[in-house]
Order: structure tokens, then C-alpha cells, then sequence
């Protein structure tokens, strides 16, 4: 069993002159849940959008699986999970009809589709909704039919970017339990942004990302405990403030 | 296996999405029959149709603009295809379709053919109209069309697929109408036979030579006439090539795509 799901090597993006992202390294191990703790305009989302290729890297490598994503495409992407930060939910059809546009995209066949749509609807627990239009679901929902479609295909990588952005404090913690416990129960790997610092617990893997470069990538206790503070916001203040330095 | 599902797919989304906006359907009729019926009533007497190839007798003005406004219909489609998808880049579920495993050139030639199906179901529900109004091919005609109507309906969701691709906004889509949907109407044989406008200007005339929509239109006429006209199908098949091999270029996140900052 590969145990390391994500290797990028001095991953760096530019649009025009600007640098985005400079020299980034990082590996991310099955099973484990990744923050991405960043301002807004650290480079999260291009981070993100180079990790499921809607945009190519100017240098540097990413290896997914072991296998390099420029070269095996199809193979990177199918390893994938993705929950945009924008809502990407077509709101005049119904949520199964959602999840299944989603299963033909990855080549599900119509047996295996019913199974997991299935499956993941009670797992999120959407059972009920399930032929109502998603113009009628509040947003708590609409984010756990877009974590349930992330799932479907049964992915090794999930991306959340910025997933929980717009959620109320009570949606939002009830989101992060059950997306850790995923961790736990399924072995997938999850590489969650936020720029809200409460979401980040002290078991999980914190990587922080400043002016495009990855200033931290550390158990998030051991972080703490190595830095002398004592909670996330504290960390983060002092990593800011210092300029990652 | 795996692309046939994902091509139907596509397809069942774009008939679902379709079908949710009923009144695309309406609007999308209602302009080629104010045409055909208020339009072309007003100049008839004005603009006389000489027999001209396809047509082996003296034709009414109303049959003459048939084929080019089943032309109308698909160039609409096609720029209303292309909003979408700046509307979908801009709202983020363009992302869903390009992050899917398959092949990204697979993806967007299925988007374009589910559109051209739509397309095609369109010019035949005015053509249904057009024949309870007496406007009328021979039946055969309507069948022989149907290969002139997919490629045609491909050609222009190709061509609006090409302009998404260099459109940053949703703001910027206006400058389509003016400077792509009209010109294209007016400078083609849809409404006046080119030698009327030759007629009156040669330059004009050349223009409308220059314009893919002209051939598309034309090959639609011939082939309603259960004829062929190589020219035309030259000239629109060579068109639709370009216009999805420049799309394809346009959305590899290379080139199109980049140029839109992602942000965060």
C-alpha cells in the first residue's frame, strides 16, 4: 500500500509577472487530515487548481499515488475529490440528478452509480432530499451534496477548498467531525483550506501557506508545542507577524 | 463503455437543464417566426426570389428564408450555449466538467453535440410550425436536412465554444451580439439571395462570401431540397474543425483557462 497520497516537489505558478506560488514541497500520507491555514491571497485555491490540473504548474512536480499528474492524467484525476469553494450545484436539478451527472463524468456505470448515491446520501444524511431541486436545499445541505459528490467515485484525495466558507458556526463544526471521522473510517486523505483558524484541531496536520510559500507543515500540536503557544490563532498570529520566519 | 456513459451523461444534463428553462424554447421560436410571418409578409412584394439553385420554380419569399432562420435558431443556440458556459466558468461548475477524468477534447465535443441535438430539435419544431403555416419542403427534404442541421448547429456551438474560451466576463458577452451574432445574420444568404447583394455592393457581397454562416445556411437550403452542394459542406465541415480545434486549445489550462486569475 503507497502510503504517501500527494508528493509535490518545487511546485511554483505565475500569471503574467506575478508569482503565486514559489518552490512549494509537500507530502501528504493516507489518511490523514490536512488544514491549509492561509490568508485570502496566499495561493490556496491555485494551489488547488494545479493539484486537479486546471492549471499547469510553471515548474516543479506533482506526484500523485506515485504517479506524475501531468503524464497520467486520467489516473490523477480519478484519485480525486474536489469541493469548490464556489457552490458548483446545478440548483434547478434534483440532487440525485446532480450526482449522477457526476458518476458519468467519471465513467460510473448506472448499477454502481444507484449504489453509492445511495450510499452516500445516507451516510450525509440526505436520504430524504433526495429528488428535491437543490434550489430548495439551505446551505449546509448544498455543501454536504457537493462532500457527498466529491466522495462518490470513491476517491484516495479530497480536496476542500475553502468548503465551509458561508456556513453557520453549528453546520460548520458538525461538517469538520464528520469529515475527519471520514479520514478515519475510510483511509482517504483530505487537504482542507480555510482561513478560519477554529477549524484547525490540534490532531490534524497543519500546512501554512504566506505569499505563496509553504512556511509550516508540522502536526499542528507539535507546531504549537515547539513554537511555545497555546492555541492555533496564537501560532498562526506568530507566523504571520514573523513572516513565516 | 465508460465514455459512452459519460457522453449521456452530458447529454441527459443538457436536455434536464433544457427542459427546466422551457422558455429558451419559446424565445428561441419566436424570433425566426416574427420573420417568417411579420417580416417576411412586409417584403415579399419588395424583394423578388429569381429561380436560382436549389429551386426549380418561382418560390415565395416566406420558403426562401426557411432554411436560413433553422439557421437563426442554431447560431443563437450557439452564442446562448456560449453565455452558459461563461456563466458556468464564472459560477464554478465549469470546473466539474474539466476536472472529470476523461479526455478534456472528449468533454467538449460531447458538450457540443448535446447541444447541436438540442439545437436540431429546435429548428424541427419551427420547421413543424413553418408547415402548419404552409411554408412547406417536400417531406423528404426533412429528413435529407438532418445531417446539414447537426453539422450546421455543430459549426456555430463550436464557434461559441471557441468565443467562451476568450470571453473573461460575463459583462464582456455583449460585444458577441454586435460583433459576431449580427454581422454573421446579415452578411449570409439567409434573408436575401447573395446576388441581390452583389447586386448593390461587391464588397458586401465578398463579405458575405467570407462568412461561414452563408455556406451553413446554403447547405441547409440545398439539402431541403434533397441536393447537395459541396461548396457549402466544404466550407462548414473545414469551419466546424477549426472552430473545435481552436476551442480545445482555448481550454487547455495552458492557454485559455490561465488567463482568468483563479484567486485565493
Amino acid at each position: 500500500m503507497i502510503d504517501e497520497v500527494l508528493a509535490i516537489d518545487q511546485l511554483g505558478f505565475q500569471y503574467g509577472e506575478k508569482q503565486v506560488l514559489s518552490d512549494i514541497s509537500l507530502s501528504l500520507n493516507s489518511g490523514k487530515y490536512y488544514a491549509l491555514l492561509g490568508p485570502n491571497g496566499a495561493g490556496k485555491s491555485t494551489l488547488f487548481s494545479l493539484i486537479c490540473q486546471l492549471l499547469r504548474p510553471v515548474s516543479g512536480s506533482l506526484n500523485l499515488m506515485g504517479k506524475n499528474t501531468q503524464k497520467h492524467t486520467r489516473f490523477a484525476l480519478k484519485q480525486l475529490g474536489i469541493v469548490f469553494q464556489q457552490p458548483t450545484l446545478d440548483l434547478d436539478l434534483t440532487v440525485t440528478q446532480n450526482l449522477q451527472y457526476h458518476a458519468s463524468l467519471q465513467g460510473m456505470s448506472g448499477a454502481l452509480t444507484r449504489q453509492r448515491i445511495e450510499e452516500e446520501l445516507a451516510r450525509f444524511g440526505l436520504a430524504d432530499r433526495a429528488k428535491d431541486k437543490v434550489r430548495a436545499l439551505n446551505g449546509g445541505h448544498r455543501r454536504r451534496v457537493e462532500i457527498a459528490r466529491a466522495l462518490l467515485h470513491k476517491p484516495k484525495l479530497l480536496l476542500l477548498d475553502e468548503a465551509t466558507v458561508g456556513l453557520d458556526q453549528n453546520t460548520r463544526d458538525a461538517m469538520n467531525t464528520h469529515l475527519r471521522a471520514l479520514c478515519d473510517s475510510e483511509g482517504i486523505t483530505i487537504l482542507s483550506s480555510t482561513h478560519l483558524i477554529d477549524e484547525v484541531k490540534p490532531n490534524d496536520e497543519l500546512i501554512v501557506l504566506l505569499n505563496g510559500q509553504v512556511k509550516l507543515q508540522q502536526r499542528c500540536e507539535e507546531a504549537m508545542k515547539s513554537l511555545g503557544v497555546e492555541t492555533v490563532q496564537q501560532l498562526y498570529r506568530q507566523m504571520h507577524m514573523s513572516g513565516g520566519q | 463503455m465508460a465514455y459512452f456513459t459519460c457522453f449521456t451523461g452530458i447529454l441527459i444534463r443538457e436536455l434536464l437543464r433544457f427542459w427546466q428553462q422551457r422558455s429558451r424554447l419559446i424565445s428561441a421560436l419566436v424570433r425566426p417566426l416574427l420573420w417568417l410571418v411579420v417580416f417576411a409578409a412586409g417584403f415579399r412584394a419588395a424583394l423578388g426570389v429569381a429561380i436560382i439553385p436549389p429551386y426549380e420554380t418561382y418560390i415565395t419569399y416566406e420558403v426562401y428564408i426557411v432554411p436560413g432562420l433553422a439557421g437563426v435558431i442554431m447560431l443563437f443556440n450557439g452564442m446562448q450555449s456560449s453565455l452558459s458556459m461563461v456563466y458556468d466558468r464564472e459560477m464554478g461548475s465549469m470546473k466539474v466538467l474539466l476536472t472529470s477524468p476523461m479526455p478534456r477534447s472528449f468533454l467538449l465535443v460531447s458538450k457540443l453535440l448535446a447541444g447541436a441535438f438540442i439545437s436540431t430539435l429546435q429548428v424541427y419544431a419551427f420547421f413543424a410550425i413553418a408547415w402548419l403555416l404552409d411554408v412547406q419542403a417536400e417531406p423528404i427534404g426533412y429528413l435529407v436536412v438532418l445531417p446539414a442541421l447537426v453539422l450546421t448547429a455543430l459549426m456555430l456551438g463550436a464557434l461559441g465554444l471557441l468565443l467562451s474560451s476568450f470571453i473573461k466576463q460575463l459583462e464582456n458577452f455583449a460585444g458577441v451580439m454586435n460583433f459576431v451574432v449580427f454581422p454573421m445574420f446579415f452578411l449570409s444568404s439567409a434573408l436575401y439571395p447573395l446576388w441581390k447583394m452583389q447586386e448593390s455592393s461587391e464588397w458586401l457581397y465578398q463579405l458575405c462570401l467570407f462568412n461561414p454562416f452563408t455556406h451553413a445556411v446554403e447547405l441547409i437550403r440545398f439539402a431541403m431540397y434533397s441536393q447537395f452542394n459541396a461548396q457549402a459542406l466544404a466550407v462548414t465541415l473545414g469551419c466546424t474543425l477549426a472552430f473545435i480545434g481552436l476551442a480545445i486549445w482555448g481550454y487547455d489550462p495552458k492557454r485559455g483557462m490561465v488567463r482568468r486569475k483563479v484567486g485565493g
